[in-house]
Formats: C-alpha cells, structure tokens, sequence
C-alpha cells in the first residue's frame, strides 16, 4: 500500500550542527517525487530521515515533525526498525549481500527477520519480486549464484527486488543510478514508473533530465553557503520546476547558471 | 640498426652536474652479470683459501667481492642508473638470504635430530616407568591437544564479542582506551600471564598448586588479545553499506551483525582464530609455572598436573637423566611435532581464508 508522507518544519542535526532546516513538504502516494539540488545541500540527509537510517550515524538528530498517513515517524513509542520495515531504500551503490546467492539476496529481508514461510511461498515471493525488478528473465537459471557475480545494473535492480519483497508501503532511492551507465539506467527508469503504480517513490538525482523524465513532483534543496544549513527552496510538480519556476535560485540551477 | 654510440667514461666533478644525463641504450646480457658475480666467489674462494678456510667468512667476501665486481663491471658498460639498479638487487637478494639461514637451519637441525624418535612409540606411549631408552610424549601430546583446546574456548567467545563491541558499540573515550589496553596485553610477556594464573589460584586453593586448567587461563589471557585485534581488524573490513542495507530491510542490530556481519568476516575471524591458537601453542613459561609436568597421562585438566609438549622438551632438555641422550632425542622430536603443529595450524588457516571467502561468482 503506497502512503502519504507529510513532513513539516523538520531541523535536521548532525551533534550540533544543523544539516537541513525547515523543511516542510507533503509527498504523494503513487508517484515519484524527485529531489535535487548541489552536493552538500542536504538532499540525502533528508531523504534518510524519511525511515530513520540517518540515526546510524551517532550523533544525528531531528526535530519536527515526519507523518505517515497518520503515524508519527518520530513518535516517542515508534521503533525505528518498524519504520524501515515500511520504508524501503535503495542506496548509491549497489550492495547486495556477498555472502548469499540472489535467491537469498531477494530473501534477505524476511530471512534476516527469521520470518516463517513455506518454500514455495518464498519462492513465489523472490519469482514475484524479481519479476518487478525487471530482473527475472536475467537471473532465473541462475538464482543460486552470488549477487555480486552480477553486473553493476544487475546488481541494482538485485537491490531493488530485496527492498521490494518485504512490501514496503514507501522506496526511498538515494542516486540510484548514478554508478551505472545509460542503459541500465533506462532500466532502472522504466522500472521506477511501474513500480509508482504500487508505491510511493522518493528519488534524489544529481541527473536532472531524470529526475524531469520520471517525475510528478520535484523538490529544490540548496544552501547559501558552506556550513550554513540546506533549505528546501521549491516544491512544484516537476512540469513547472523545469518551465517556470518561482524562485529565482531554482531557475538558475536548472539552467546551469548556478553559483 | 640503431647506431652504437661509444659509451663515454662516467664523468666525476662539476662539468658533470650540468649536463643532461647521458643516455645509455646499452646493456649486459643476463649472462654477463651471473659470469662477473661467478668471477667474484672465485677471488673470494682464493682469498679465503689462502687465509685458512672458514664457511662464514668465505660467503661474505662471494657475496661482498661478488657485488662489487658487479657494481663496477657495469657502471663503466652501461652507467650510474643500471649500475645503482644492480647493486640494490645484489642488497635486497643478500638481506633475504640472510634472513632465510636462521630459518632454514633451525628447520633443518629440528627435522635432522627429531626425525630419530617420530616413530609409533613416541605417539602412544607415556614416560610412565621409563628410564633411558623408550618411552614417548604421548600424555605430553595430549596435555597440549586439552589445554589448547580450553584455551581457546575461553578466548574465542570473549575475543570475539570484545571486537563486536569494539567495532559496533563503542565510541568515544572508552573505545580508545579498550584499545589502547588491547594493544598493551598483546605484548605483555608470557611469563606474567603464567604468574597472573598462579597468583589468581594460589588466592583459592593455595600455593603449589598446579593444574590444567590454570594453563588455560594463563594462556587465555595471552591468546584473548590477540582475538580480539584480529577479529577487530576484519569486522573493520566489513563494508559500512551492507549493514546499512541490512537496517533499511527492516533488521535489528543484533540480527544484522549475526547474519550479515559475522558471515561476511568469518573466513577472516577463523584464518584470525587459528594463527592465535598458533600463537598460543607452543607456549612454555606460563605452562611450566601452572601446569608443571608429569610423567604419566592426565587427562582431567581440573586434577593435578599435565605435561604438555614445550614443557615436556624443556624438562627432557634440562633434565635428562644418566645416560642424556635419549631424553635429548625425546626433546627434539617434541620440538619437532611442535613445528609440526604450528605449521599445520597456518595451513588450515590458509584453507579456512580460501573456502569461507566470499564468492564472487565471476
């Protein structure tokens, strides 16, 4: 089930370093909504708070508030590890796990959690999600070799199929496809548009063709300065980001007079 | 055809700082080194003949005249920088001879003397009732087999969750003080881990006591560093990016350093086990203090005194008996098995890096 996430008047720390402040924005279900903006700006400190992952780096903290149809990501009785049974992510570089074969890589996120299934559910499960992976036909004659033997575009949609097999409402992606050359990366476009039908996708690119290909709703992240916090400066649905935007700073780094 | 230009003599003095280097497109066959070095162990041969002959003296003048005979040979046909390349190679082959003579005699005298008593009498039977002739390091063989063992399953559990906490948990201050101490006790002598183990039993069931499990302990205390940097060091080598993929799918810490940490770094946790096992193994001051020897099979580390090898071939050694010889026999040999072991110690953990690696598939 695909969820809306409302964030509003979020701060984000690093100790006491503000990273990102004031951002308030409100994601909608079955779409994809990209974010972009210079290195630094934010963007995937961001992101990260969405299912909590920034919380492994020590000292790292927020405030504000982040909702989930309902549920308060930052509840004081939220477990963090629930969040992101719910919020799936795809991380930069592809990282699946060396010492399991792709079956177990698909099966990761229930193994790991010592889920009881039956075999043949499990392998309907791993068939189903490689198949909304755009991996199966690839892979199926061979899902008992390791993940890593695969190429880098194979691996990530690898990644992919392991985040969606445990039925995340939200996938977060943090440059997806920014290690993988054109044609894997069309894969992976193509990919994200039909997975869009099932869940809300969060995507941040430093492409900003993709995210103007693949998009409804783009967010602008950027910053005054060095050690000065990130801002979300603009959030519009991608047709008037790259049209006509309203901020001033949005239309310069989109037309590369940034800076 | 490239023309030969003749190669002028290298030139000394300041007209040579300032002018280009002198390009040498010439140089030696491979023979004509080998024949110059030859020519040089000849003149040493000669040298050291006529001075009385000595095999020591007469290597380091073939290997000095050798060298030099080189260095000079061709820095007048091909120049400085061939000339320098030469004479380093000569320096670099001269230090690892070096270092391989301690090795290779102590291996060959070791087999040489050992290899009279490796046969089935040393493996199964005992000291008990044995003077002179006879006899075997059967209880001695075992002695070690047991408190190798409870050694290591005192170390491995609290070596290894000492390197979780270390890369997983902690930070900050007590982090590096762990550490600090760490790298202290791995270098703490073997005799104060003997004298610890004594003094800590001696507290309970006062002085003079002397049992297996003492040995363990005192090896333990050895051995547990040694775990703990090993096993640090591999689980640092675990990439930060699967743990986080494993935190996105959903997965507690704990699970995620259980399934995914520990299998990722468990060939190099079990090459890192072993070779501290390796380490521990042929250790003799702490055992002499707490386990003391004896002459007959004792396989209960929990009651009274064990012969282990290295103790057992420093008794035979210092304490022969009349006549000497054959306790000096039994000596080597347990020296020999020691090497033995130690030897097939690394192999495993040779075999444990390649079969427990992580696949590539490629």
């Amino acid at each position: 089930m695909a969820k809306r996430i409302e964030v509003s008047d979020l701060n984000i720390y690093y100790g006491s370093f503000r990273a990102v402040e004031g951002v308030n924005v409100s994601i909608e279900p079955r779409s994809i909504t990209a974010l972009i903006g210079p290195s630094g700006c934010g963007k995937s400190t961001f992101l990260r708070t969405l299912n909590r992952m920034h919380e492994v780096i020590p000292g790292a903290r927020v405030e504000g508030k982040v909702v989930m149809d309902g549920q308060d990501l930052y509840g004081p009785d939220t477990d963090p590890v629930t969040v992101r049974r719910q919020i799936g992510m795809v991380f930069q570089r592809p990282n699946p796990f060396p010492t399991m074969s792709i079956y177990e890589n698909v099966a990761a996120g229930l193994r790991l959690n010592s889920v009881r299934m039956s075999k043949s559910d499990l392998d309907d499960l791993v068939e189903r999600s490689l198949k909304g992976a755009n991996l199966w036909e690839e892979v199926k004659d061979r899902l008992d070799r390791p993940g890593s033997g695969l190429s880098g575009g194979q691996q990530q949609r690898l990644c992919i199929a392991r985040a969606i097999a445990v039925e995340p409402d939200v996938l977060l992606m943090d440059e997806p496809c920014s290690a993988l050359d054109p044609i894997s990366t069309l894969a992976i476009e193509d990919l994200m548009t039909e997975l869009k039908e099932r869940f809300t996708i969060v995507i941040v690119t430093h492409n900003m063709q993709q995210a103007a290909r693949v998009s409804e709703q783009t967010g602008f992240f950027n910053l005054n300065g060095v050690g000065q916090p990130g801002r979300l400066i603009e959030f519009n649905p991608t047709e008037k980001i790259f049209s006509n935007p309203d901020q001033k700073a949005t239309e310069d780094y989109i037309s590369g007079r940034f800076g | 055809m490239s023309v030969q230009t003749p190669t002028p003599a290298p030139t000394t003095g300041a007209s040579a700082v300032s002018r280009p280097q002198q390009q040498h497109d010439r140089s030696l066959p491979r023979w004509v080194p080998l024949a110059v070095f030859a020519a040089g162990v000849a003149v040493a041969a000669l040298l050291s003949a006529l001075t009385g002959f000595n095999v020591v003296l007469f290597v380091v003048y073939a290997v000095v005249l050798g060298t030099v005979a080189v260095y000079v040979v061709s820095r007048v046909t091909e120049g400085r920088r061939r000339a320098t390349d030469r004479l380093v190679t000569s320096v670099v082959t001269a230090a690892f001879g070096i270092a391989m003579v301690p090795l290779v005699a102590l291996v060959w005298e070791v087999v040489g003397r050992g290899i009279e008593r490796f046969d089935g009498e040393f493996f199964n039977s005992s000291l008990q009732g044995i003077i002179g002739e006879g006899g075997g390091a059967y209880h001695a063989l075992m002695g070690t087999v047991i408190i190798t063992a409870l050694t290591t399953l005192l170390s491995v559990p609290i070596g290894l969750l000492a390197a979780i906490y270390l890369v997983e948990y902690a930070r900050g201050r007590l982090k590096r003080a762990i550490t600090f101490f760490v790298d202290v006790m791995t270098g703490i002598p073997s005799i104060v881990a003997g004298l610890f183990a004594y003094a800590l039993f001696v507290l309970i069931f006062g002085p003079g006591i002397r049992l297996g499990i003492m040995g363990a302990i005192a090896l333990s205390v050895l051995m547990i560093p040694v775990v703990v940097r090993s096993a640090e060091e591999v689980l640092k080598l675990v990439p930060n990016e699967l743990r986080e993929a494993s935190y996105a799918l959903g997965v507690p810490k704990w699970r995620t350093i259980t399934k995914v940490v520990i299998p990722t770094a468990i060939a190099g946790i079990g090459t890192g086990v072993t070779l501290a096992i390796a380490r521990v193994i042929g250790e003799t001051a702490p055992l002499l203090i707490t386990v003391g020897i004896t002459n007959a099979t004792n396989f209960d580390p929990f009651d009274g005194r064990m012969a282990t090898l290295p103790v057992y071939a420093y008794y035979q050694l210092t304490q022969p008996g009349v006549p000497p010889e054959f306790a000096i026999d039994r000596a080597w040999t347990a020296a020999l098995l020691l090497i033995i072991l130690v030897m097939g110690l690394n192999v495993v953990a040779r075999l444990i890096s390649r079969f427990f690696a992580p696949k590539t598939g490629r």
